[in-house]
């Protein structure tokens, strides 16, 4: 559909995916602005879009209840720990699947994604009674070692049609060289699969950062993230949107940050072998 | 990695004066209420009279909280040194063992002090198992310049049918003016507290001597029937999912013109920063329907400790320290007597200061003093606790049965339907738990 | 092609993976197996007794059953539909020439990066709540009264929340399966006269077929158990009106602290989703191998 455009034609697409993208975006831009407001002025009729007296206060208030900084911290150890484990995991079970495919290979990968249908309300107290046991409650690395095997299936199967893609012939010619099964894959197959693996990196980041249901129940004050930061502004008494939308605007800020300057890597490899 | 972190958290803390190694460490899980985030807030004031006790705050949402400390004490997983608690969980849980007792808070906590009603919900065996840190009953509030406007007086104990009266005197939808706002959002510590109460005024009771539920009686039907047909005339919209802190926001901006509800949200509403009307709100009793009992509840967030702690001498120091007199003193100096946590200690009411900063003091009084969790209803019943039944079930079943009361108001299933089905959930539970033979 | 060696070596690389998932699998998943054939109540310790299939018998005539059941494929298959189809619409959208390309497609993939309670939080206070929320105001600007959609939408605005937040993620995909379209095949069937239509029916929507059952198949599996949306904005009501079987499980497992109940309820969950889970892979299956 890429004929060449006419000036009208591009005026026009350009007006409406503008409409539509900032359609999009528009709550979340909404809950940055509202942050900016006092809490009075946040339920204000009619609401006023720019023109209000915009104050810190809300982040002065958030940051002097709650230790923005080691929630912070939390999520980035758990969310970059919990991926690089699963990486470090599913790297070599995703290649030996591409290149050396058994019968059952299929079968082990959609029995793999199938672990992630187990509802995690149902095994919490098994789970809790587990972490009590060895010692893990309230632990970053407790965490970690869940959320890794949560995502793992994610992680194994985005590789592992990631792998599939890199043409069989190179790692023939490479094996024809002689070259042993570590050099295969340090010096042909990692530099061919880092778009995918990077990709595979940030979407299990993201994942792992807005992961709500384990990182809430399994932790109390040490390695709580910043799901359990926002669980403290959810629905306190009084007028709370400004203090809520500043608190969810921090939780949120890194990640989205983190998303936007990295789409393009994202992107490349966020296939799941559906283009061929 | 973690250790840059601490020495990071090390050089951020408030109290640098402290030497973090040698301080013992109390985890506290609270609710991220105003009066709890107030405290949280004192801490240096503690820090300064304990300087070996660390303390570490995890604030939480009610229900995200009651969910946390539930799992974690039913599975002894031993996170939190002084847990926030309900009256509805203490002597539950106190019964279990799984309190300790604080029959020991030091010789000038002055345990005869506390308000008897209160005291006695916490009281297992004649032991205390948790120190209340507020206490509250519900009371009407209403707008003394909307009650002008209409032509009406609020009696100090209202009936029922005066509160439907004034609050078609008072509705004006074109104004965005509600005449009443009440909750309906359901949960059993939301609409079904309010629901709860208000059917003790009417003579209905959740259970008869025999553990059979009573949904299919006269009394729940006339409640159930009365707040649907107050709260779609003169309520506001959406109050099917509107809760404490709901209606509180709306109070506030001017849009109830009543609303019954918790005790404590008096200073919320008579509070010029937060509150538009701070100047117009007055107060009564919840009302009656001339049975005896008038619609209000009890209840108390109080602070405990979990059985197995390793620092329960330390815990108990926080403890005391929060539910003290002088932590009383201490926020009163701080942020005025009316902003002190109400409803604990007889003294506070017999304080002239306290009673000239807060106007609704003796009202929070009269309302406490006027519920009793032995006997909330009309007729006799087998469980303790006017807004709830101290059973380890009522949580679910109250929960199920306020979805089906919330539909109702959404208008998604009629009120008999709505009964029929709260019945039937009720009795299929407590059939299962073994109360119905 | 492949020689034992490889193969060997194969294995030793698979086996962490999938001796991790195993554990992680098994040993909740027979706890819970155990613990659903106990009367097993977290607030009455020292009163479990086994009672075999009674937790299981009461999950199943919950009156609530039913309705959850039909609620959690309406909220799949509302989401899916909704992400689907915006998702193909966008990404031929952003396939066009324009002007500050890479700035919208920032725009539409940022609802991704928010995690799920704060897009329930945002949506349910300040878009949805009737008095103070942005479409109550939009409502009263225009003369309306204003509409109250979690007590008289619950469902459909669930699925409206959960769906803004995957879209981006869908619009993604077909994005990328979209731009790897061969383009000089559209311009010969352009030139041989194919309506626009024809060229989306017979060239761009069988090009991107692999994609959807990719999105497909990914967001089902997030989606089954979808739980935070629901516990935030409408805690599963009015009534059941916008329970699903997660939310099920959870007023069991956490709410009456029923450990039995609960977990006889994850079973069910688990059995119920890898029904449709099979049902999935037979379509993937199909669609991958070609």
């Amino acid at each position: 559909m890429a004929r060449r455009a006419t000036g009208a034609r591009k005026i026009v697409v350009t007006a409406i995916a503008w409409g539509v993208g900032l359609a999009i975006f528009f709550p979340i831009l909404w809950t940055i602005l509202t942050s900016f407001k006092t809490e009075a002025e946040a339920i204000a009729s009619p609401p006023s879009f720019l023109a209000f007296e915009w104050t810190l206060e809300n982040y002065v208030e958030v940051n002097s209840r709650s230790d923005y900084f080691l929630h912070f911290m939390n999520s980035v150890i758990i969310s970059l720990g919990s991926t690089l484990l699963g990486l470090l995991i599913a790297i070599p079970a995703a290649w030996s699947m591409a290149f050396v495919p058994a019968k059952r290979t299929k079968d082990i990968l959609m029995w793999m994604l199938s672990t992630k249908m187990l509802p995690p309300v149902g095994v919490l107290v098994p789970i809790y009674l587990m972490f009590r046991d060895f010692g893990l409650l309230d632990t970053r690395i407790g965490l970690i070692v869940v959320l890794t095997l949560i995502n793992l299936p994610i992680i194994v199967w985005m590789l592992f049609t990631y792998f599939k893609e890199i043409p069989g012939e190179i790692l023939e010619a490479a094996r024809m060289d002689g070259a042993s099964l570590w050099d295969e894959v340090v010096h042909v197959l990692t530099p061919m699969a880092v778009p995918g693996i990077a990709s595979t990196l940030l979407l299990n980041i993201i994942l792992a950062w807005n992961e709500a249901f384990w990182t809430l129940n399994l932790t109390a004050a040490k390695a709580a993230p910043l799901t359990a930061f926002i669980a403290s502004y959810s629905s306190p008494e009084g007028l709370f949107y400004a203090k809520l939308s500043a608190a969810s605007t921090l939780a949120i800020a890194p990640i989205l940050i983190l998303g936007w300057f990295s789409q393009k890597q994202l992107v490349r490899g966020l296939t799941f072998g559906a283009v061929k | 990695m973690t250790t840059f972190i601490r020495a990071l958290l090390g050089a951020t803390a408030i109290s640098l004066a402290v030497s973090p190694a040698l301080a013992e460490k109390l985890t506290i899980a609270t609710v991220n209420n105003g009066d709890m985030i107030r405290m949280q807030k004192l801490t240096d004031d503690f820090a300064a009279k304990n300087p070996d006790i660390e303390l570490e705050w995890v604030t939480l949402e009610e229900n995200v909280l009651r969910q946390r400390v539930t799992t974690d004490i039913a599975t002894k997983g031993g996170q939190y040194d002084v847990m926030t608690i309900g009256t509805y969980e203490a002597p539950i849980w106190a019964k279990q063992g799984w309190l300790v007792a604080l029959d020991d808070l030091g010789a000038d906590y002055d345990v005869d002090d506390l308000l008897p009603a209160i005291r006695g919900g916490l009281t297992v065996d004649g032991k205390l198992y948790a120190a209340p840190f507020y206490g509250e009953s519900s009371m009407v509030m209403y707008r003394k310049d909307l009650m002008e406007k209409a032509g009406l007086t609020m009696p100090d104990a209202p009936t029922w049918d005066f509160i439907k009266e004034a609050a078609a005197a008072m509705t004006d939808k074109g104004n965005e003016v509600y005449g009443i706002c009440l909750r309906g959002k359901a949960g059993w510590g939301e609409n079904m507290a309010f629901l709860s109460a208000m059917a003790n005024s009417y003579g209905a009771r959740w259970f008869d001597m025999d553990w059979k539920p009573q949904f299919d009686s006269e009394a729940w039907k006339a409640t159930l029937t009365d707040y649907l047909d107050l709260m779609n005339n003169y309520g506001p919209p959406g109050a099917s999912s509107n809760g404490f802190n709901e209606n509180l926001a709306l109070f506030q901006t001017g849009k109830c013109g009543m609303w019954i509800d918790a005790t404590v949200a008096a200073s919320f509403v008579t509070n010029p920063n937060d509150s538009q009307v701070a100047e117009h709100v007055g107060f009564a009793l919840a009302p009656d329907k001339g049975l005896g009992k008038r619609g209000n509840w009890l209840w108390a967030w109080n602070l405990a400790i979990p059985a197995g702690s390793q620092k329960t001498e330390a815990a108990k120091k926080f403890i005391a320290w929060a539910t003290s007199k002088e932590y009383l003193e201490l926020v009163a100096s701080k942020e005025g007597w009316a902003n002190v946590p109400p409803g604990t200690r007889t003294s506070l009411y017999e304080n002239a200061n306290y009673l000239e900063a807060a106007p609704f003091a003796k009202m929070t009084l009269d309302s406490i003093n006027a519920a009793d969790p032995q006997k909330p209803t009309v007729d006799e019943v087998p469980y303790v606790g006017v807004q709830f039944v101290a059973i380890p079930e009522f949580q679910g079943i109250g929960t199920a049965v306020g979805q089906q009361f919330s539909a109702a108001l959404a208008g998604t299933v009629s009120a008999e339907q709505a009964l029929q089905n709260a019945q039937q959930t009720t009795e299929r539970t407590m059939r299962r738990a073994g109360y119905i033979k | 092609m492949a020689t034992a060696h490889s193969r060997a070596a194969a294995r030793v690389m698979i086996s962490p993976a999938v001796i991790l998932l195993l554990g992680w699998m098994i040993i909740p998943l027979s706890m819970t197996v155990y613990f659903s054939f106990l009367s097993y109540n977290l607030l009455m310790p020292g009163m479990e007794e086994f009672i075999g299939f009674g937790n299981y018998e009461y999950f199943l005539t919950d009156p609530a059953f039913m309705e959850a059941l039909i609620n959690t494929l309406l909220l799949v298959g509302g989401v899916l539909a909704i992400t689907i189809v915006g998702g193909v619409g966008l990404a031929l959208l952003l396939d066009q020439p324009m002007w500050g390309q890479g700035i919208v497609r920032v725009l539409v993939i940022a609802p991704f990066f928010v995690m799920p309670t704060v897009s329930a939080l945002v949506w349910k206070n300040m878009f949805m709540n009737p008095v103070n929320g942005l479409f109550a105001h939009m409502a009263k600007a225009l003369g309306l009264p204003p509409f109250d959609f979690l007590a008289h939408a619950p469902l459909m605005s669930i699925i409206v929340i959960v769906a803004w937040q995957w879209l981006p993620f869908a619009t993604l995909i077909l994005l990328t399966a979209l731009q790897s379209l061969d383009k000089e095949q559209l311009e010969a069937a352009e030139m041989d006269g194919a309506s626009a239509l024809d060229r989306f029916r017979f060239i761009v929507l069988p090009h991107m077929s692999r994609a959807i059952t990719v999105v497909i198949l990914i967001q089902t599996i997030f989606l089954l158990s979808v739980f935070a949306e629901i516990l935030v904005t409408t805690n599963g009501g009015p009534g059941y009106a916008s329970t699903n079987i997660t939310y099920l499980v959870y007023a069991q497992s956490l709410l009456q602290f029923d450990v039995g109940g609960g977990s006889a309820g994850g079973i069910v969950a688990v059995i119920l989703a890898n029904i449709v889970a099979i049902f999935l892979m037979r379509m993937i299956g199909k669609n991958l191998e070609a």
